[in-house]
């Protein structure tokens, strides 16, 4: 009790710490555990571009950014220490990079006025901005995810995959679970056969799902996996001898870190994405100017030029974008959280402003409505080139089956808003 | 001198056979009720809530409830996660079930149907022992995750597997869902804990407990003195369900609002629990508070005093410095401590500079705001020092927290007259 007491003076103290006139941006990220492969690259990115911004341009609108981090481990309560721990300072956004951390603050956060970017995870129905009023996904969702993958094996297979086999390996959690219903659905439309295999968390132990496999020989294979899931699969089904070019990650189960350790035998591994590959944009001159010549890069700083850093970057990049388009409406430089969520909800990224920032066609163009916080689910396919250790773009940018996933999105946001007693409007 | 029996006359059997005999004890524990029911609610926040006080309360109970089975009836197990998910499941589908009925008869009602839950992986215990009976309770732990991620019905078909508490109330105070004040929250759980903690003590001091501990120290010769053991385990089993289910129903309910069943319910919750009880004390409900405070707050303390990196007020912030510079001189006098007993001459108080210096260092950083220090690499400290203090707890204290509670009261009573 003694301890809780001086804790609480503690508390009472730092609190009554004078309040800083910054724009404080929330990383909850993770660089230990299971996970921690693909939480690092992605937090290094986030972090790393608002230090480029506060070097380079004295921060944006002229007020600098202050990037708070908080470790969670993907772990669900730290989340919750995290949140409550760093909301009080005025932090603008969320980017929880955990579909269970999302699902939690999603109420949390919607109480309390603070906005939500669930970029490419979280609860896909938030795309209805009528019932999810702080929460963003743009660009795309899991269920853009699973169209777009189907899309990708029609075209390889001239438009008919009526009978042919896809199985989805998937985290054995909200994030895996959520491709399912779409899957479904688009198994109806298409006269395909869908085979679902679960993954325990953290993933180590597949060879049960992947001796399933090597007996029913799939056609294809889709995975949402994270972390130590991924290069867990890989090196299964490298083990196995499945085609590579057969085998479809979600964004989240794309990046180096995860093909890398089943060495050439890996090649041709294909991941979705939303965002381009690469370090060949003006910007990286900027990061290497500002940042890693000044040894102001986040964590290590080996991370720069990787796909999750690229995706952190670009969540960021988005980020501060909304920050300008807030700054924007309201005529003042400090907003508040309030008035982030008014920026987010009328970000438009064009290619224009994308070129303008150093980052010349790095994502599709969307603009966000107050009925859609989901933007318009372009995605890409890469593939991974073990000999050059890079994934490369190998279609353009494509949208998914809107038809398909627009009835679902009413359906699950309608159900969320009779749970919890929302009135959708704007 | 205040801490003693002497001068307090018992004229009951009640007052003679009451929990707190000494009456410092008991009105220390009057004050410590008081000030938690009628202080503590004016002054707590979101964070002090959320990240302090609804964890330690709720993992009290778990521990409790797994203190009562392993503690005191020697029974191991694996698969309080696993209980804890039965009670979060039950409260939900009886929260989504039966809208109309207040959500306190549905904690109740799901530490009932984790009793009964648990009374069925307890039936094993009959025939099994030791390390047998972990092993079928970690089957427990293990069938019980999967089966609540396998079949739909426990999660409303939802499609995403989660389950979500709705926003329910008590009195017209918002108890579950986000829009929960902190102090109705602390409140609610507090008086699950307090209630828990009592009806704990009570049955231990009686004849049930009785028959728990004769079982645990000898079952062969309970038995020829008269304990029944199929019902002495099986009761073992089923208030230990009932209690750890009330802790799973509110973690999920009132501290986290929704659940994944794998990831909050896995294997680590059974050991974190486990690790509360050996830590604090086997068969002491002091000890499984004890147990939960340290594994709740000392991660907490550790990123706080570390990881943050906060503006502080000045008066705070002197108050760093006048800790710093404990902490330094008392490194200093740890190193001439050492020296002196390297070289044989005296160094007696070495343990003491080394705690002084320690503790000093870290009210000095938690004062700070917070060392500032990289965030990973304080979570791989904090698993190191957690681990560190586990091994040293079990070295030098065996018996935990508890032992060193009760040996610290005994020398109260004789200070200052030891002999």
């Amino acid at each position: 009790m003694k301890t809780k007491l001086l804790t609480a003076v503690a508390a009472t103290m730092m609190a009554a710490g004078p309040a800083l006139a910054d724009l404080v941006v929330v990383d909850t990220s993770y660089r230990t555990g299971p996970y921690a492969a693909n939480g690092i690259p992605f937090s290094d990115g986030y972090q790393d571009y608002f230090t480029l911004l506060n070097e380079r341009d004295g921060g944006i609108g002229g007020e600098p950014v202050r990037v708070v981090e908080c470790e969670t481990g993907y772990n669900t309560e730290k989340g919750v220490e995290c949140y409550e721990a760093t909301k009080g300072e005025g932090a603008l956004v969320y980017q929880p990079l955990s579909t269970g951390i999302t699902y939690q603050l999603i109420p949390k956060a919607t109480a309390d006025g603070i906005p939500l970017h669930t970029m490419g995870y979280g609860r896909t129905s938030a795309k209805n901005g009528e019932v999810f009023k702080y929460v963003f996904n743009y660009p795309a969702n899991y269920w853009d995810g699973a169209s777009l993958a189907v899309t990708h094996i029609m075209d390889q297979n001239g438009g008919d995959i009526s009978g042919k086999t896809i199985a989805l390996v998937y985290h054995n959690s909200a994030y895996g679970k959520e491709p399912i219903r779409t899957l479904e659905s688009l198994a109806e439309k298409h006269g395909f056969n869908l085979t679902l295999l679960a993954v325990d968390h953290p993933g180590q132990e597949q060879k049960s799902q992947w001796l399933q496999i090597r007996r029913e020989k799939p056609d294809y294979v889709l995975m949402w996996g994270w972390g130590v899931m991924n290069q867990v699969a890989i090196q299964e089904a490298v083990n196995i001898r499945f085609p590579m070019e057969n085998f479809i990650g979600i964004w989240w189960s794309g990046s180096e870190n995860d093909v890398k350790a089943a060495g050439a035998d890996a090649n041709g591994y294909k991941a979705l994405t939303f965002h381009n590959l690469g370090s060949d944009y003006p910007i990286y001159d900027d990061i290497q100017q500002y940042l890693v010549d000044t040894g102001k890069t986040a964590g290590a700083g080996d991370q720069v030029g990787t796909v999750l850093y690229n995706r952190g970057m670009y969540a960021a990049m988005l980020a501060a974008e909304a920050i300008k388009t807030a700054q924007g409406i309201h005529g003042v430089s400090d907003i508040t959280s309030q008035q982030m969520r008014d920026g987010m909800e009328a970000l438009e990224i064009t290619e224009a402003k994308m070129a303008d920032l150093g980052l010349p066609n790095f994502g599709p163009e969307f603009k966000v409505s107050c009925q859609n916080h989901g933007g318009n689910g372009f995605g890409a396919v890469s593939q991974w080139n073990a000999d050059a250790g890079s994934f490369e773009l190998i279609t353009e940018y494509y949208q998914s089956d809107q038809d398909v996933i627009a009835p679902l999105v009413a359906e699950d946001s309608a159900a969320f808003a009779a749970e919890s007693g929302i009135t959708p409007g704007c | 001198m205040l801490y003693r029996e002497s001068g307090d006359f018992s004229t009951t059997y009640q007052q003679d056979g009451q929990t707190f005999p000494i009456k410092f004890d008991r009105y220390r524990y009057y004050a410590l009720m008081a000030v938690a029911f009628l202080a503590v609610p004016f002054l707590v926040n979101d964070y002090w809530v959320n990240a302090i006080f609804l964890p330690f309360l709720i993992y009290s109970i778990a521990a409790i409830g797994l203190n009562i089975l392993t503690g005191y009836c020697g029974q191991v197990s694996l698969g309080t996660g696993g209980f804890m998910a039965v009670g979060a499941y039950a409260c939900y589908k009886l929260m989504t079930g039966f809208p109309e009925v207040n959500i306190f008869f549905h904690i109740i009602l799901s530490g009932g149907i984790t009793a009964a839950v648990c009374v069925l992986f307890g039936l094993p215990s009959l025939r099994i022992k030791g390390f047998y009976l972990a092993v079928a309770t970690l089957a427990a732990q293990f069938f019980l995750v999967w089966l609540f991620n396998k079949v739909s019905w426990f999660y409303n078909y939802s499609a995403s597997g989660q389950i979500n508490a709705p926003e329910r109330t008590i009195f017209g105070y918002a108890i579950t869902g986000p829009e929960v004040m902190p102090w109705v929250a602390y409140l609610f759980c507090l008086a699950f804990t307090a209630a828990s903690a009592i009806i704990a003590r009570n049955l231990t001091r009686g004849s049930a407990g009785r028959k728990w501990m004769a079982i645990r120290d000898m079952d062969i010769a309970a038995e020829i003195i008269g304990v029944d053991p199929l019902r002495a385990k099986l009761s073992a089993f089923a208030i230990s369900g009932f209690f750890v289910g009330i802790s799973g129903a509110l973690f999920f309910a009132v501290y986290l609002g929704a659940v994944e069943v794998g990831e909050v319910f896995g294997i680590v919750k059974s050991f974190l629990v486990l690790f509360m009880i050996i830590i604090g004390g086997l068969g002491s409900i002091f000890g499984s508070f004890a147990g939960a405070a340290f594994l709740v707050l000392l991660p907490v303390m550790l990123k706080l005093a570390l990881a943050d990196n906060v503006e502080v007020s000045t008066a705070s912030d002197v108050a760093s410095w006048i800790f710093f510079y404990i902490a330094a001189a008392s490194f200093v006098l740890l190193v001439v401590a050492l020296v002196q007993k390297i070289i044989g001459k005296g160094g007696g108080l070495a343990i003491l500079w080394g705690g002084v210096a320690v503790v000093s260092f870290f009210a000095s950083a938690l004062l700070g705001g917070g060392l500032g220090w990289p965030t990973d690499i304080v979570a791989h400290l904090q698993l190191m020092i957690i681990g560190l203090l586990i091994v040293i707890f079990l070295i030098m204290e065996p018996h935990g927290l508890a032992q060193l509670w009760r040996v610290a009261k005994e020398k109260l009573r004789l200070w200052p007259f030891p002999h």
